[in-house]
């Protein structure tokens, strides 16, 4: 009788399965990634709103002080030099494009043994940021470093770039060039790749070459390859962290900070954890990287309404 | 071919092509070759000031036994494979599935879900960062491997979500409506219909996030402490404070913290550039 009864449940748990597995299956599918996701992205984002309202040691109670956090960064010197950075850090780091493109150009040939050299020009994206910063932090050395082997060889006295103020930020930014510009070219070798031949034969024909050429006929067929590029690009200076804190620790002075590190100096300050604070700064770092994702998404959202 | 291919031009412009490969090579890597002769430098020539003439010995061997030996650093490569393996094999388990449920079924809120993926992917760590090392502590995970697991699952989930979905969208559905119409479920399909198709994608995945993972430092540094659990790019901060003059020994640990991904790289460069330059062509 109950096993009768027990059938009779399980075909009609099929049946609902059958007639609405259309429906359900995506959710079930979604089910793990979406939990994760919100536990672990979603989810602390809006804690961290919500913590940079508080003064906490990341132990004690927590204390609501409203929007204190924010107005004290208002007069702090160092959150302008980190913002100030930032800025830096997100202009030059668009040269590694073009810089990206030029590499890229180059090697565009079908030369012998071509694909080892795209291979090792691509080298340098492939390292940890870690061994990037400490392979540049003996390049810049001033007693021994190569670079200045290489300019007191032409008579010029040292520079110690990582130690002085107003170089040591776009020293770091070179070093994170070196990586990032070899992520460049290895988008846009695939771009010109991907480009029809005929179209360029036809272009000759027309006479078009050099700089015409690349201008009116290859940059546009190169503009997906362009747009991820700038996508990497911003992403990859708004996240500078790695380098900043290998190199040097933010210094000299605290003059090569960005918001990414300033705000890990101070919520595990050494004087105190601060995380409500700290929580502020990276709100604020959040907030410039929302204007961006914004476009990145309605370019998206366009892209998929066209297809 | 743009530029003109070089066999067509002048033989002294092909000349000259062929010089500048090697030059220009050696001057974009400068500053690894400094380092990988470094690595082989005796202390000796360190300590008399001879850093970039002709070393008096090649210690090769010698170094980079005295990294393994003189410090824990074959923990920490044993580590970053403990936590670069199984976020591996759990975001791409995951957004295999996240990709397929948005590439396959029309429903209301399946561009919002997926807009959050990619969304998410793009947000600066250091909003995390607080909230998620609180969860950690409260999951008893912090300082270990797991800890680290878990969160980067989580995270790279968003982005592989965006490329499986987007791979998943360019197969042929036909393939899905037949199946659907011999009467095959919609897990059938995932498993044999639409899984096995996506091969060039996982590989891709596997290598792109194997790399990513083995080269994080930020969340080394925020969700684990010592050698116990902290894989070898946090590692390699703390050694190179300890060995503050010992520079032959640092270049040879950056070496072998470099070597996995490098190797990972080389063997299946193929899928690792098809991964990263995924949408760079229409």
């Amino acid at each position: 009788m109950s096993l009768l009864r027990f059938e009779e449940k399980m075909t009609a748990v099929t049946r609902f399965w059958k007639e609405n597995q259309l429906g359900l299956a995506p959710w079930l599918f979604l089910a793990p990634g979406i939990f994760m996701f919100l536990l672990y992205v979603i989810i602390p984002i809006t804690q961290s709103m919500s913590i940079s309202l508080y003064e906490w040691d990341g132990l004690g109670q927590k204390e609501f002080i409203g929007f204190a956090n924010y107005v004290e960064l208002m007069d702090d010197e160092a959150f302008y030099t980190s913002l100030k950075n930032n800025v830096i850090w997100l202009v030059l780091y668009m040269l590694a494009i073009p810089g990206g493109l030029f590499v890229a150009l180059f090697l565009n040939q079908t030369v012998r043994g071509i694909r080892i050299y795209k291979s090792l020009f691509f080298f340098p994206f492939v390292m940890s940021q870690v061994v990037v910063g400490l392979v540049f932090s003996w390049f810049y050395d001033p007693n021994f470093g190569l670079m200045n082997v290489i300019i007191t060889s032409f008579g010029f006295e040292p520079i110690a770039v990582l130690a002085d103020e107003r170089l040591v930020t776009y020293g770091i930014i070179i070093a994170g060039l070196w990586p990032q510009t070899a992520y460049c070219m290895i988008l846009f070798l695939t771009g010109l790749n991907a480009i029809s031949t005929e179209q360029i034969e036809a272009a000759r024909l027309d006479n078009a070459k050099g700089w015409r050429m690349l201008w009116y006929v290859i940059l546009p067929q190169l503009r997906p390859a362009t747009f991820i590029a700038i996508v990497v690009t911003v992403i990859g200076a708004l996240r500078s962290f790695d380098l900043v804190s290998i190199m040097t620790d933010g210094g000299p002075w605290g003059s090569s900070r960005v918001l990414a590190f300033y705000m890990y100096e101070k919520a595990f300050s050494e004087y105190g954890f601060r995380m409500g604070y700290g929580a502020a700064i990276s709100v604020v770092l959040f907030g410039i990287m929302m204007i961006y994702i914004t476009w990145v998404l309605y370019r998206m959202y366009r892209d998929e309404r066209g297809a | 071919m743009f530029p003109k291919p070089i066999e067509k031009t002048s033989p002294i412009t092909q000349r000259m092509y062929k010089i500048a490969l090697p030059v220009a090579l050696i001057i974009w890597l400068l500053p690894l070759i400094a380092v990988a002769l470094t690595s082989i430098r005796s202390a000796g020539d360190l300590n008399s000031g001879n850093y970039w003439g002709w070393p008096t010995s090649f210690n090769l061997i010698e170094n980079y036994t005295a990294v393994f030996t003189n410090s824990p650093i074959a923990k920490y490569i044993l580590n970053s494979f403990k936590v670069t393996i199984p976020t591996v094999i759990g975001a791409i388990t995951l957004s295999a599935m996240t990709g397929y449920a948005l590439a396959v079924y029309r429903f209301k809120s399946n561009l919002i879900i997926f807009f959050m993926f990619v969304a998410g992917n793009f947000v600066p760590f250091q909003i995390l960062m607080v909230p998620v090392r609180d969860l950690t502590l409260q999951l008893g995970v912090y300082n270990t491997t797991t800890g680290l697991v878990l969160f980067h699952v989580a995270f790279q989930t968003g982005f592989c979500t965006l490329f499986m979905r987007n791979f998943i969208k360019a197969l042929p559905f036909e393939l899905i409506e037949a199946a659907r119409a011999e009467g095959v479920n919609e897990f059938q399909i995932f498993w044999y219909v639409v899984l096995p198709l996506m091969k060039p994608a996982l590989a891709a995945l596997a290598v792109l996030v194997f790399t990513f993972i083995w080269n994080d430092y930020f969340w080394a540094t925020v969700l684990t402490q010592g050698a116990n659990s902290q894989p070898v790019t946090a590692g390699l901060y703390t050694l190179n404070g300890q060995w503050v003059s010992a520079w032959h020994l640092v270049s040879a640990g950056s070496i072998v913290a470099a070597m996995p991904p490098v190797i990972m790289f080389f063997l299946m460069q193929k899928h690792f550039i098809s991964g990263l330059t995924f949408g760079a062509i229409k």
